[in-house]
Formats: structure tokens, sequence, C-alpha cells
């Protein structure tokens, strides 16, 4: 156990700032917009490997709780009610602050949900979703719990990209920005680049700080007792389905969170947000940053999702994806950052030491 | 009272009935073991007693309220444990961590509480630790504490499912073929190990092959066969049932 617990805290924190530091040093600000979208992926991702690694339930649809966050949010904030100011409940709710008025793009005036009040509908909507998905489909096991939750974000796939309400293909645009404090709010305004970058990376920082205590905890044990052997955990009395049900939820909510705060920074959610490919690639980051190892899993959601969002990966985006998980299923199922890097690395040195042994003594007995 | 009663107990399988009217009790800070020849039902009977199977009829009582068909970590929360006749210990975690599972119902630190790590919770974690030693220290296993328990030998493995299964507290233990693929001196120390036990204070019905470690020990012990209760007696008494033996051993030719 750690002697300080705040030390890796502190400790991502001050690489969080140094990282900020060096991109105003070298003149590459630009990249705090990739890096703050970057955290936000990371949300997801930490989730999912909370659910993967550690409860051992897979979840092939997690884009679809991404989706329902943003997508929440982008229409309640985009929303215009003004044409309903005279009627009650309107009434009400403007003086409540939870309906807001702004000036749109065109400079109109118009009546919309506050971000805060939207964030919340948000994050309900991810728990009872959540919570009617997850009830029937967690009482599956492997392939077939893979598949349902391959159908659910499928089905929330698409209604988004169906529904002239949710803005069909194109999505929803000019989604406001997102006050947290006065003269500080989530968007994508250059002013408070920097902001929203340490914003975002609080955010994942705080979450990282939460997951760590949990996996260290009671729960935390039991959830890995339910990946390790489920009957004999509900044995020892653990409500297994509870507990799994609990953590769909949880990582269902980072999910909507990342969703929520994304679509504010972006300025706007496409359908491609809650698409397979998307989900995919969460899975893949989970996979190949080690199932069961949060800090392996945050660090190749850094790598992997700044570069695909520089666009080093080109068009082969979603490939790249697709190829690292069937590389990492075929020859390490434990990701990278694990023991398995490490036995991986001594089997390559012995191999080298071995070719250089036998090289020296072909040389020797010349 | 007794602590267990097991009444008129049924369970079929399609066109199998794997437990047909099967009753009995055992009585507390007793030793009861279920013998019978392969199939007769005692697996099946464990998995309606530990509650991962529901009877079609018939009721369990354990300490005076129904358990039949009731959750497996219901069962377990009410103080009835058990171990299984395939090693079933957690992977990926170290043998002391396995035992600190064993202690989940007499803990209480939830979703919000393990995420903020408050202080009561801490504490709560040092006492599962220090309490899943002491049983280790007991079944002189401490020392393996730190060894991923699925690498241990088996009879560890099986030591470290012992200490699991006794970290609840249970009145009441059912031990799954506890001498399974144990030679004849780690049955030995099986038996004194169930025997010490059973001195603490814990009920324990046992399934079993090994009849030596059944007739050592056991105060009581009941026969199944093709599902059916044949004999409920003391050993001395079952090693002389005719019954008994021409089910193991097959009726005489003339």
């Amino acid at each position: 156990m750690k002697s300080f617990r705040f030390t890796p805290a502190l400790a991502l924190l001050g690489a969080v700032t140094v990282v900020q530091i060096v991109t105003l040093a070298t003149g590459k600000e630009f990249y705090l917009t990739q890096l703050t979208m970057t955290a936000y992926y990371s949300l997801i991702v930490l989730g999912l490997c909370l659910l993967m690694g550690f409860a051992g339930q897979i979840s092939l649809g997690h884009a679809g709780f991404f989706a329902i966050g943003g997508y929440t949010s982008a229409v309640l904030t985009t929303l215009d009610l003004s044409a309903y100011t005279n009627t009650s409940p309107v009434a009400l709710f403007t003086k409540l602050s939870v309906l807001t008025s702004r000036q749109d793009l065109y400079g109109h005036m118009v009546l919309n949900v506050h971000p805060w009040a939207a964030c919340v509908v948000a994050l309900l909507l991810a728990l009872i979703i959540s919570y009617a998905i997850g009830i029937p489909v967690l009482k599956l096991k492997g392939h077939y719990l893979a598949m349902a939750t391959l159908g659910f974000g499928t089905i929330i796939f698409s209604i988004v990209l169906g529904t002239q309400r949710f803005g069909a293909a194109d999505g929803i645009s000019s989604v406001p920005p997102f006050p947290l404090l006065p003269g500080v709010s989530v968007s994508g305004n250059s002013p408070l680049r920097v902001l929203n970058y340490y914003f975002a990376w609080i955010l994942v920082i705080a979450a990282m700080v939460l997951l760590v205590n949990l996996i260290n905890s009671r729960v935390g044990r039991a959830l890995r007792a339910i990946h390790g052997a489920e009957d004999a955990a509900n044995a020892m009395g653990v409500d297994t389905a509870r507990y799994k049900l609990y953590t769909f939820m949880m990582s269902a909510v980072l999910a909507a969170i990342a969703g929520v705060f994304l679509t504010h920074f972006n300025g706007g959610i496409g359908p491609s947000e809650a698409s397979i490919m998307k989900s995919v690639r969460y899975v893949a980051i989970v996979a190949v940053g080690g199932m069961a190892s949060l800090t392996g899993t945050l660090i190749m959601s850094v790598v992997l999702n700044f570069f695909s969002l520089r666009g080093y990966f080109g068009t082969l985006d979603d490939a790249v994806f697709g190829g690292i998980l069937i590389l990492i299923m075929l020859f390490a199922p434990d990701g990278i950052i694990g023991s398995d890097l490490r036995a991986l690395l001594k089997k390559l040195v012995h191999e080298i030491r071995k070719r250089m042994h036998i090289k020296s003594q072909t040389t020797n007995s010349q | 009272m007794a602590l267990l009663e097991v009444n008129n107990i049924s369970r079929r399988f399609g066109g199998l009935q794997a437990v047909n009217e099967v009753s009995f009790t055992v009585e507390p800070g007793s030793i009861k073991a279920v013998i019978g020849p392969n199939g007769a039902g005692k697996t099946t009977l464990f998995n309606l007693i530990s509650g991962f199977l529901s009877p079609d009829s018939g009721a369990i009582v354990y300490k005076g309220l129904p358990i039949q068909g009731k959750s497996p970590y219901e069962i377990a929360e009410r103080g009835l444990s058990r171990t299984f006749q395939h090693i079933r210990l957690f992977a990926h975690m170290t043998a002391l961590e396995n035992v600190m599972v064993g202690r989940h119902v007499k803990s209480r630190a939830g979703f919000i509480a393990g995420m903020l790590n408050l202080p009561w919770t801490k504490r709560e974690e040092g006492e599962i630790r220090k309490k899943a030693l002491e049983l280790m220290g007991f079944l002189d296993i401490a020392s393996l504490s730190h060894h991923e328990a699925t690498s241990l030998s088996y009879g560890q493995q099986r030591a470290v499912e012992l200490a699991r299964a006794l970290a609840s507290e249970p009145q009441m233990l059912l031990l799954d073929e506890p001498a399974a693929g144990l030679n004849i001196r780690e049955t030995a120390d099986m038996a004194k190990l169930i025997t010490r036990i059973r001195d603490l204070g814990i009920t324990v019905l046992i399934v079993e092959h090994d009849m030596s470690l059944v007739m050592n020990i056991s105060d009581e012990i009941i026969v199944l066969s093709y599902g059916q209760k044949i004999a409920d007696d003391a050993p001395r008494a079952i090693q002389h049932n005719p019954d008994v033996i021409s089910v193991y051993l097959g009726e005489d030719d003339d």
C-alpha cells in the first residue's frame, strides 16, 4: 500500500502539467485540443477496463452510452423552446434556471435547457438504460454477452442515425458551451483551450483515484472473484448479479459523462460516435493496455487516441484498432503493459544473448 | 433443534430423478457424511442445500428458516458455507486475497465507501486481512499468503479453499469430497483437520468416497443410492447394513 495515497494522482497531475508546458514551449499548443479529447475518450476506456478487466464482463456496445450522454445533452441544449415561453412548465423551469436564454449562431434569441440540467438528464438516462439493459444481459456469459451488448450498440447507432430530431447522418452541431464557473466553460473556444485541457484531465485523475480505490477495496476484490470463479464468489456471499450490474452502470455513466463534455467541447456530435467501430476501438485499447491494469489502459488510451486524433493512422484508423485486437489476442492476451511484457522482454533478451554467444563462439573458433 | 433439516427434497433432470424424497437432519456440533456410489445424487443434494439448484419439491430448513430455492450468496449470508469438489479458487488472486473474499459476508464496505476509501473502510480492510491471516495460520498455510492461489500445489489449494470457506465464520460447513486427490497421509491430516473444525463448534456435512475418513470421523452417515436415502445411522451400523453392502458390493449371486 502507498505511504502517501495521493502520490499517484499528483504524479499524474504533474505529468499532465509538464505536457502542457512542453506544448507551450514548443509552440504546439494546438496539441492540447487532441489531448483534451483524448482525456474524455480515456474516461470511457477506464470504465470499460473496470467492467472487462476486473468484473470480467465484455461490452461491445459502450459507444452507445457515450452517445446517450452526448446526444441527450446536444438535443436538450439546442432544442428551442421559445415558442412555449407562455406555458407554465416552461415558465417555471426558466425561473429555476433549468432553461436558459441565449443567442444562437444567427443572432436569434433561443430558449434551451441549461447544460447542467441537460447533463443531469443525460446521466440519469444512462443510469436507467444501463440498469434496464444490464439486468437481463448480464445473466449471459462470454460471446453471448458480447453479442447482446453488440446488439445494444447497434440499436443506439440506428436510432441516432435514423432520427431527424437527432440530426440523422449530420448529427447535431452548434452545441453551446458548458459553463462551469464564471468565465470558464467547456467549449472549443481557443482562449479557453488550456483551461479545458486541465478540466478534462482533472476529471480523468478523479476517475483514476476513485477506480483505483475501488479495485483495492472489498468490492474490487469481490469483482475480481466474480471474474475468477463466479459460482464460488456467489457461494462466498457475493451478490454477483448486483455487483455486475452496478459495475456495468458505473462504466455506462463514465462513458456518458465523456459524451456530455466532449460534445460541448467539440460543439457537436455525430452518429459515428455511436458506431460499432468506436466500441471496438475502446475494447482494443483496454485489451492492449492490459485487461486488469487501469494504468496500462490509460497509457495506451493516451498514445492510441492521440495518434488517431492527430490523423497519424490516416484512413486506416479503424483498421489499426481492429489489427491491434487481433495481435493482442494472439500474442499478449493480458495486454502489453503487464507481466507478459516482462516475460516477452526476458525472452527477447535471452534470444539475443544466445545469438551473440553463438556469434562470439564462431568468431573465436576462427 | 436440528441445525439443518432436509425434508422430502426431490429434484429431477429431464427423465432422471436425481434426488428422490430425501429427508434427514444434522445436529449442531456433529459431523455427518453422505456416501453412496457415483450417480447416487450426492452432488445434486449438496447443490440443492447450498442454493445452486432449486428443489422440485420439499423443503430445506437451516437454523429454523427455509433456504430451499435461495441464491447461494443468501445462504452464505445465513451462515452456511461450502467447498467444491473440483477446487474453485479465484484465478489471478493471491491465496490471501482468496481467503479475504471469504470474509465478504462479515464486512460491509460497498461501492461508494470503496471508491472514497473512508477511514472506517480502511479499518475494516485491516480487520479482514488480519482475520484471513489468522485462518491461514490455523491451517498452517500462512506462508503461502502472497502466492498466486492457482499456482499452489493441489493439497495447498485445498487448504486455501477451506480457509476461504471458514472465513465467513459459518455455523455449518459443506465439504464436497475434501479428500479427493489426496494420498493416505494427506487424507489422515484432512480427517484430523475436520475434527478440529468441529471442535471449534462448526457443524460439518461431508460428501466423501474415502471410507477410512468417513468411518473414522463421522458421527452419522447417510447412504444414497439412485437418488434415495437407504440408510441413516452411526458408522458401525452402516458398516453392517445389508442394503448398504449390496449397493456397494452388489448382490450375492446365490
